[in-house]
């Protein structure tokens, strides 16, 4: 049942291409703006490339997370979602899982491509990669259930990101520590360990949130 | 509003009231300030189909969410087999099959589509054959490829009604199912409804129209809005 979830998900995903290359473009134009702002001063660009990067993550992030349960909220299917003989846990790791499949990934795949625009070598960018790829599910995770919090809510776009954004900076700040340790030339692992605790963390405790937000929400 | 004996009694002689399979115990509702019903008591055979009738706003789509367990009632509880609904959590959801105002009808997908994946979210491996058969019986025979956004209310209406066939369920729980249908598919309704329970099945229906049917056993269950006035409690008609 639970590929069911992840596959209707994948489905409707796929029916609505433009949703998910737009999250993408938001992402790659945003980071090329910088560059393109400061001019090649190449130090400075290096300097600045991990948190630009990893903040145009998040907020890329923010574009497609209102989309996980509102779609579904609206037409009736979420209520037939929590009708189904399975943990409302494993719906939402389902969904989660989907949407970071169709949003977030695309994102950590052009990453490095993004990043070449700011003078990174070929190990940071690596790097660069490494921890967006551990990072992104957490912002997934983290973001859903803001997403079910503000579900039916009038504005709620600009809520999701004012609840969001703070529980995302220990994420940003190991995730942009890694790229900045490598650049500096430290050995990146700590960090990197570091924001695996965080992924082990919000992969046990956000569902289950996100689930008894759910709940709330469609009361 | 005339005081009549409990639902169970009217069940043909084979069954008790003692082997009903849902009993609302007590129910009380609350949204907002507002006290919908109190006091609400029903039991359900196999075989029997309850009405729930009142004007809007008396609580007929909260009765039905707290019966499906989306909604905590104030007071009082709902028991499936002689266990409280939230004790069962997730296994009480194999019973029955719930439609609401909102259809549950993906845009994006075509009618075969999206009766597969609900199927395929409730554990039933549906094929697609068997798709396009249960809609053909609601009516959309022909339409079963085409995405449901071309569909207009009352064919997206018939879809989701197609759900009550693939399901399978011993307990259908229709809200105001007769909502932007025409007058053939509000006979074709009926027809299903009193199929299912006169083959043993369970329906529990919130409608302003009157069903035109008579199974064994079909129940009303009134619900007032004005709880002021005294007549608080609501009544049974049959």
């Amino acid at each position: 049942m639970f590929r069911w979830i992840v596959a209707r998900d994948l489905m409707l995903a796929w029916r609505r291409r433009a949703d998910v290359l737009s999250t993408l473009f938001f992402f790659v134009i945003v980071v090329s703006l910088f560059p393109l702002g400061i001019g090649p001063e190449t130090e400075l660009l290096r300097s600045i490339a991990p948190g630009t990067v990893w903040v145009a993550a998040l907020l890329a992030s923010m574009l497609s997370l209102n989309r996980v349960f509102s779609n579904d909220y609206h037409d009736g299917t979420l209520e037939q979602l929590l009708l189904t003989p399975q943990p409302l846990y494993l719906v939402v790791v389902g969904k989660v899982l989907a949407q970071w499949l169709v949003s977030e990934v695309p994102l950590v795949l052009i990453a490095p491509l993004v990043g070449v625009q700011f003078g990174l070598s070929p190990d940071t960018l690596l790097v660069l990669f490494v921890s967006l790829l551990i990072g992104t599910p957490i912002l997934s995770l983290i973001g859903s259930i803001g997403a079910a919090l503000t579900l039916g809510l009038r504005g709620g776009g600009v809520l999701v990101a004012l609840l969001v954004l703070p529980l995302y900076i220990p994420v940003l700040i190991f995730g942009a520590g890694a790229v900045d340790a490598t650049i500096v030339g430290i050995d990146p692992m700590a960090n990197i360990y570091l924001l695996t605790a965080l992924l082990v963390l919000s992969l046990v405790f956000a569902p289950w949130a996100t689930a008894a937000a759910l709940r709330i929400s469609l009361e | 509003m005339t005081s009549s004996p409990p639902v169970g009694y009217h069940a043909k002689s084979s069954h008790t009231p003692f082997d009903s399979m849902l009993e609302a115990t007590n129910l009380a509702c609350v949204r907002g300030a507002r006290r919908l019903f109190s006091d609400l008591n029903f039991s359900l055979v196999p075989g029997t189909l309850l009405q729930v009738t009142g004007p809007n706003g008396s609580g007929k789509t909260s009765l039905l969410r707290i019966i499906c367990g989306l909604m905590a009632p104030e007071e009082g509880e709902v028991r499936w087999q002689g266990a409280n609904i939230n004790s069962l959590g997730e296994d009480f959801s194999r019973n029955f099959t719930y439609l609401g105002h909102r259809n549950g009808v993906k845009e994006e997908l075509t009618s075969v589509e999206n009766l597969r994946i609900t199927a395929g979210l409730t554990g039933i491996e549906l094929t697609k054959s068997g798709a396009a058969q249960a809609l053909a019986e609601v009516g959309l025979a022909g339409r079963e490829e085409l995405p449901a956004r071309f569909l207009s209310e009352g064919q997206r209406r018939r879809s989701a009604l197609a759900r009550l066939i693939t399901g399978g369920r011993t307990l259908w729980v229709l809200d105001e199912v007769l909502a932007s249908l025409d007058a053939a598919a509000v006979n074709m309704v009926e027809r299903l409804i009193e199929r299912h329970v006169s083959g043993g099945g369970m329906a529990i229906v919130t409608t302003h129209q009157l069903l035109n049917f008579s199974p064994g056993s079909f129940q009303r269950l009134e619900l007032a809005t004005e709880l002021a006035s005294g007549s608080a409690s609501p009544g049974l008609l049959s």
